[in-house]
């Protein structure tokens, strides 16, 4: 590599979304993974002349709830254009899209960097269109089509040149997957293809007091978030190279095309000075505009609810979670729900926090299902929660004690008595024991009070043999404190 | 007759239609073509400078549909016009430049 030189990361993306309808856009074709190739198409979706496509209305709520989501301005007029090309996975020739009147503009995107600050990002649109056939490649010397997700309802969003980073990117897909998911538009399952990104990158590389601009490339169709990271680190190193070797810049229509390679992991050029786009766009006469009026803007609005950075910022403020640890739990709604539910109900935050996505997690993905559903109400894991804060059953009792609640949603207090779980903080008991434990063991005691360097080791092992002699009931906070005292009676007046 | 659509464009036109025409296609349709759009543009008489462009020419919006399934094609049926196909795909000549999702 050459000297150290100052650059710049420019990064845009252009993410398609698929929005979770049980129908295709603009025909009533189920929409489903998988399935017999072609099976779910009608003349709307294949083209066929004479047919009409109609509007799906819940698709057309998603993408608008999106977009407020994104805090995009919703236009109150917007109407529907023909993008044309010839491509086998489009029948009709032509894609239904938005071209001058998409349905949102304007409007940004936070994200939760991993230092805790939050990044905003540019939203320039985000539009409604429809997706094209699937194309299998692998069958022969030929391509195969199947058009099951031909006309599916797919939302276009572009955001401002605004990341400067190859993880702030990855953040962005992420956050943008837990908005989506949130708002229940989309399953956002990056291996069905819900969600495709597109990165635009380019370098501005700052050398003897001039800025020089390297040519923008896209990479295509990247649907995994370590993709996305892995191939915008590589585009870069990969254009400092080339500026450094060849001095090339940003030219008009010297934009090109890269896919990624995940086995060589490596862009690979596919198309450079791409043949002008001539998309021909004009107005669709088939589908009438749509008009939002304030009644209808404000039903969708109040579906928004809680986003999950809201979400996450407030159990770090109101309920004094760490930035970690409210990132963990307001992963996915239905746990932020349930923890803010147990929380509600009673529960330490943190300790609620620990217990759901420690254990409640595990227990979750052992019966294959979330936390949410495992028939334990908040009120039970609040309880559970309590004791556990309250030195009455151990960290260890309270994983067993959760562990036999599910599907039962029994008393966890019932457990820990029917268990022999409870913990005594009883301290006569336990002061009997620790004179005990001190009388058996001469040569520990020896050790601390002489404060050799066994003493820590010693008294370790002391704490240990109280507890066990209490059958693991007696809270060790109360054994520790005990010890200590007694240990400190013992130990030679100085 | 004038030419307002010259050969150029109409091979231009052509290609991204994907059509092959032939030399006197080519003559043949700018000639017409030129008239077509000499016709339409007798439109430019009209002051239309306060005239809001039109999205559409029905007076109708929110033409929607309920999200609820209906019966698709039997694949048998959606498959019966293809040229060529193989098992329930249509085939078509092999695709190099996967530009899927342009």
């Amino acid at each position: 590599m050459a000297a150290k030189v100052d650059y710049k990361v420019i990064v845009g993306l252009e993410i398609h979304v698929h929005l979770a309808a049980k129908t295709k856009m603009f025909c009533g074709c189920e929409l489903a993974y998988g399935g017999t190739p072609n099976s779910r198409t009608c003349p709307v979706c294949i083209g066929m002349p004479g047919s009409l496509p109609v509007m799906n209305k819940h698709a057309y709520e998603c993408a608008v709830l999106t977009a407020m989501a994104l805090n995009c301005s919703i236009a109150r007029f917007t109407k529907w254009d023909r993008k044309s090309y010839y491509y086998p996975d489009l029948p009709k020739n032509y894609q239904i899209s938005q071209y001058d009147l998409p349905l949102s503009e304007n409007g940004f995107i936070e994200i939760p960097l991993e230092d805790g600050s939050i990044k905003r990002v540019g939203i320039i649109r985000a539009h409604l269109e429809e997706d094209a056939g699937k194309n299998n490649h692998e069958l022969g010397s030929f391509s195969a089509i199947d058009l099951n997700r031909a006309g599916a309802p797919l939302l276009e969003i572009v955001t401002a040149p605004d990341m400067n980073h190859p993880a702030e990117v990855r953040q962005m897909a992420q956050e943008l997957q837990r908005i989506v998911r949130y708002l229940g538009v989309s399953e956002g399952d990056m291996q069905k293809g819900h969600m495709r990104f597109e990165p635009n990158v380019n370098l501005h590389i700052y050398k003897d007091g001039q800025t020089y601009k390297t040519p923008i490339c896209e990479i295509k169709n990247l649907n995994s978030f370590r993709a996305i990271e892995r191939s915008v680190a590589y585009e870069i190193q990969r254009q400092l190279e080339e500026f450094l070797e060849t001095g090339k810049t940003m030219q008009m229509g010297n934009k090109r095309t890269y896919g990624w390679d995940d086995v060589n992991q490596m862009t690979v050029l596919q198309r450079e000075k791409e043949e002008a786009h001539d998309y021909r766009y004009f107005p669709e006469p088939d589908l009438v505009p749509v008009e939002m009026d304030d009644v209808w803007f404000e039903q969708i609005r109040s579906r928004l609810g809680e986003l999950p950075l809201q979400k996450q910022k407030r159990f770090v403020t109101d309920y004094g979670l760490s930035d970690y640890d409210a990132a963990v739990v307001t992963g996915d709604k239905a746990t932020a729900d349930y923890f803010d539910a147990v929380v509600k109900a009673g529960a330490e935050p943190k300790r609620a926090c620990n217990l759901i996505t420690q254990i409640g997690q595990k227990l979750a993905n052992q019966s294959n299902t979330s936390v949410d559903q495992l028939d334990i109400s908040p009120q039970n894991l609040a309880k559970l929660a309590q004791m556990a804060d309250k030195g009455l059953i151990s960290a260890t009792a309270a994983a067993s004690i959760y562990a036999k609640m599910p599907g039962t949603d029994t008393n966890p207090e019932d457990i820990a008595k029917a268990e022999n779980l409870i913990q005594t903080s009883d301290t006569g008991a336990i002061e009997a024991l620790v004179n005990e434990v001190l009388a058996e063991n001469a040569e520990a005691v020896q050790d601390i009070i002489t404060n050799s360097k066994k003493a820590q080791k010693a008294q370790g092992f002391l704490t240990g043999q109280v507890i066990k002699k209490s059958k693991g009931k007696a809270n060790p906070k109360v054994v520790t404190e005990l010890l200590a005292k007694r240990l400190s009676e013992l130990a030679p007046k100085e | 007759m004038s030419n307002q659509i010259n050969r150029q464009q109409v091979e231009r036109v052509a290609h991204l239609s994907r059509l092959d025409l032939t030399d006197q296609e080519l003559d043949l349709f700018s000639g017409q073509l030129s008239s077509i759009v000499e016709y339409i543009q007798k439109l430019n008489e009209l002051d239309t400078k306060n005239v809001e462009p039109l999205a559409h020419s029905l007076p109708v919006h929110n033409v929607f549909r309920p999200d609820t399934p209906r019966a698709s094609l039997p694949t048998e049926q959606a498959l019966a016009n293809a040229p060529d196909r193989v098992d329930d795909f249509y085939k078509v000549p092999q695709i190099l430049d996967d530009n899927s999702g342009a």
